[in-house]
């Protein structure tokens, strides 16, 4: 793993008119590694992720791309330097078989006519590399399984030979095997040496895959954890608060201290 | 209902060997791809053939397979009209021999083309899962301001014709400008079209209502002219078959050399024989009548051009897209406001281009012009051809068969001297039938996991 983070947040702060939804957030993605950013409902996941995707700007903070100071204000920001997002809904087109979704918005063409022939060509070997099996990339997608339509989505976003994607639940709603499936391709994009951005609310997927836990607690850092070295206990009680709640912060200001997390409401704006 | 689909099971109940596409009955196979690419060692499990890809048969025998499969899990195209137009004109021809003369055939067809010429720009609309109610007003009101200019006016006929459509894009525009930039529904957008255009139509062609166009003007000859020399039909056939060849060797031998998936020599030839021989049969009931008629050679062409256009470029890629899912299509950066905006500015301008073969039909511009059954008559064409009222899927090719089905039963009618109140309930009748097709056919899809 390389010393500088391919990309690096630093101190990301996003309200929303009353309620501070990201509270001085800071996190790091190192090329060839797999973070997972975990946290309750309403701890500021999808914000965090709109911020670094373009598609909500942060407030304040500061965001890095290989050691140097960038700026991210729309999608197209984050697409140019090499971040892609596949979100939780997937967005695909029900309609379009697996190769006119892959391609959706970045056809290739050939004196102004779609290059069919081509982008098949490439569908398969991009296909082929990440080992993703398909009955044939061209049925609608409609016919695909979950699984597949996930894995559909994710090669999509590498077309763009990104350096960091960014996975929102890319497990949610997936049967057993259709899990292992996006898992698997998830441990093929580090082979390739991209960083990964695994948000879940799934301890079982984010243990088997990620190097990194990152935990959100009321838009506020709660710690990163290095998987091999933490139980699942520890990340639970991190999300949750077991080490701050109604019971420590009595005990803490009868004590006579402040209580800190206290002041900020729960936050976040549901998208 | 021509093709009884069973409905339930087929998932698994067919030939799950062949059309493994779900995830359903092959859990085994599934399981061993999973255990293979678990574990370290992965990249040698990177087989080139996939175990569950869709294999077909080469040659004849895949073909009919595949055929059969398609009508099983419901992606029926265009079957049932062509099933339908072949029993139109058996029963039409039993109840009167003059049906499926070279004469009526050729008039049928021309007369057919302003309903088809609509209904192209109606394909666009529904396969952005959308209606367009003003076509039949847009057509009169082009019609009205051809006349007008031309006529009253005195201004160039081509001109004239040129304005005319663009009277009618731009009715479109501000149709698509409503629905996509205000977010007004396209129903009652185009519903207020119907009713205003109509309305300045009215006022354009003020208190004479009715303006006779130039006997031998351009616009009369769009449906009065025919290549009489019988090398036209002919050649135009020739061409189109040539063409249609040319193009299925080429692609073949660029999927070759691409290594991906490309259709067998044997096809190929199948597929030409069977575009040569209903486009030879037409040239020869043509050249058995007048020659070969310049609104069909308009018609075919535009069909042409429009299925050029949704299957081969980047915009019909964008119309299809926006049609099965506009938020994934505005994700992948495509501009949903644009495309709906000039769509519905090609709906219209395919009306007001409708609307001036009617003119010609009738050769003058009058205050009925695009009303009573028109606007019906074109939606239903579109639908009939095969083109889904739920957006995503459709051909022009469908606005074509659709046409030819509507005038077919017109002039069977017309020939049996049946009055329009018997016509427009058998019209009605089909409409509803290839909805219901529409309707079942998309559920059979979705059961077969295709929709």
């Amino acid at each position: 793993m390389s010393a500088t983070p391919v990309l690096a947040l630093r101190g990301i702060s996003k309200r929303f008119g009353a309620v501070q939804a990201l509270t001085d957030v800071d996190l790091e993605i190192h090329p060839g590694e797999v973070v997972a950013l975990v946290g309750d409902n309403g701890a500021g996941k999808s914000t965090l992720v709109k911020a670094i995707a373009g598609v909500s700007p942060a407030d304040e903070g500061s965001i890095e791309w290989n050691g140097k100071p960038v700026r991210i204000d729309k999608p197209h920001d984050a697409q140019q330097l090499g971040i892609a997002t596949v979100y939780q809904d997937l967005a695909l087109c029900d309609n379009l078989d697996v190769v006119g979704n892959l391609f959706l918005g970045s056809e290739l063409t050939a004196r102004g006519v779609l290059d069919e022939v081509e982008m098949e060509r490439r569908a398969r070997t991009l296909l082929a590399t990440l080992s993703i099996r398909i009955p044939s990339v061209r049925i609608p997608v409609a016919s695909l399984s979950g699984g597949q339509r996930q894995t559909v989505a994710i090669a999509r976003s590498l077309l763009g030979e990104p350096r960091v994607v960014i996975l929102d639940e890319p497990t949610a709603a997936l049967g057993v095997e259709q899990t292992a499936q996006v898992l698997d391709l998830v441990e093929r994009l580090r082979e390739r040496e991209l960083g990964v951005l695994l948000i879940s609310h799934n301890m079982a997927d984010v243990r088997a895959v990620s190097d990194r836990v990152a935990v959100l607690r009321l838009g506020r850092n709660n710690g990163t954890f290095s998987v091999p070295d933490t139980t699942q206990e520890e990340i639970v009680s991190a999300i949750t608060g077991a080490t701050d709640n109604v019971v420590t912060r009595r005990n803490a200001r009868t004590a006579g201290a402040a209580p800190t997390a206290s002041t900020t409401s729960p936050t976040e704006v549901q998208q | 209902m021509t093709t009884g689909t069973p409905t339930g099971g087929a998932p698994t109940s067919g030939p799950s060997d062949r059309t493994a596409a779900g995830d359903g009955g092959q859990g085994s196979q599934l399981t061993k791809t999973a255990g293979a690419d678990g574990g370290g060692p992965a990249q040698a499990a990177v087989a080139s053939v996939d175990p569950r890809l869709l294999v077909r048969e080469r040659g004849f025998a895949g073909y009919l397979d595949d055929l059969l499969r398609r009508v099983r899990t419901g992606e029926l195209g265009s079957l049932p009209v062509i099933v339908g137009l072949i029993v139109i004109g058996i029963v039409f021809q039993l109840q009167d021999s003059a049906f499926l003369s070279a004469n009526n055939l050729s008039d049928l067809f021309v007369q057919s083309a302003g309903t088809g010429l609509i209904a192209v720009g109606i394909v666009f609309v529904l396969i952005l899962g959308e209606i367009d109610l003003s076509v039949g007003s847009v057509s009169g009101m082009s019609a009205a301001v051809l006349a007008v200019l031309n006529i009253n006016q005195g201004m160039n006929e081509v001109l004239a014709m040129v304005l005319a459509i663009l009277t009618g894009m731009a009715a479109g525009a501000v149709h698509g400008f409503f629905f996509a930039r205000i977010g007004v529904p396209a129903f009652v957008v185009t519903l207020a079209g119907l009713l205003g255009w109509n309305g300045l139509m009215l006022q354009i062609l003020g208190p004479s209502g009715t303006i006779n166009l130039d006997d031998d003007g351009v616009v009369a000859q769009l449906t009065n002219h025919y290549f009489a020399d019988k090398v036209w039909a002919m050649g135009l056939a020739t061409v189109c078959v040539l063409a249609f060849l040319g193009f299925s060797l080429l692609d073949a031998r660029r999927r070759k050399a691409a290594e991906v998936p490309s259709r067998p020599l044997s096809e190929i030839v199948l597929r030409t024989v069977v575009v040569a021989v209903p486009a030879y049969a037409a040239a020869f009931v043509f050249n058995s009548y007048k020659g070969l008629p310049l609104a069909v050679v308009v018609f075919v062409g535009v069909v042409v051009l429009g299925d050029f256009v949704l299957r081969r470029t980047r915009y019909g890629r964008q119309v299809f897209a926006v049609g099965g899912s506009s938020e994934a299509a505005g994700r992948a950066g495509i501009n949903v406001s644009m495309v709906r905006i000039t769509v519905y500015a090609l709906a219209g301008t395919m009306a007001a281009v409708g609307g001036l073969f009617f003119a010609s039909q009738i050769n003058a511009a009058n205050q009925s012009s695009g009303a009573g059954s028109l606007l019906m008559n074109c939606i239903a064409a579109a639908v009939i051809g095969g083109t889904s009222l739920f957006g995503g899927r459709g051909k022009t090719w469908s606005a074509l068969l659709g046409a030819l089905v509507i005038q077919s039963i017109n002039s069977g009618m017309a020939l049996l001297g049946t009055g329009s109140a018997v016509r427009d309930m058998i019209t009605g009748a089909v409409l509803l039938a290839a909805v219901v097709i529409d309707s079942v056919s998309r559920r059979t899809q979705k059961t077969a996991g295709r929709a």
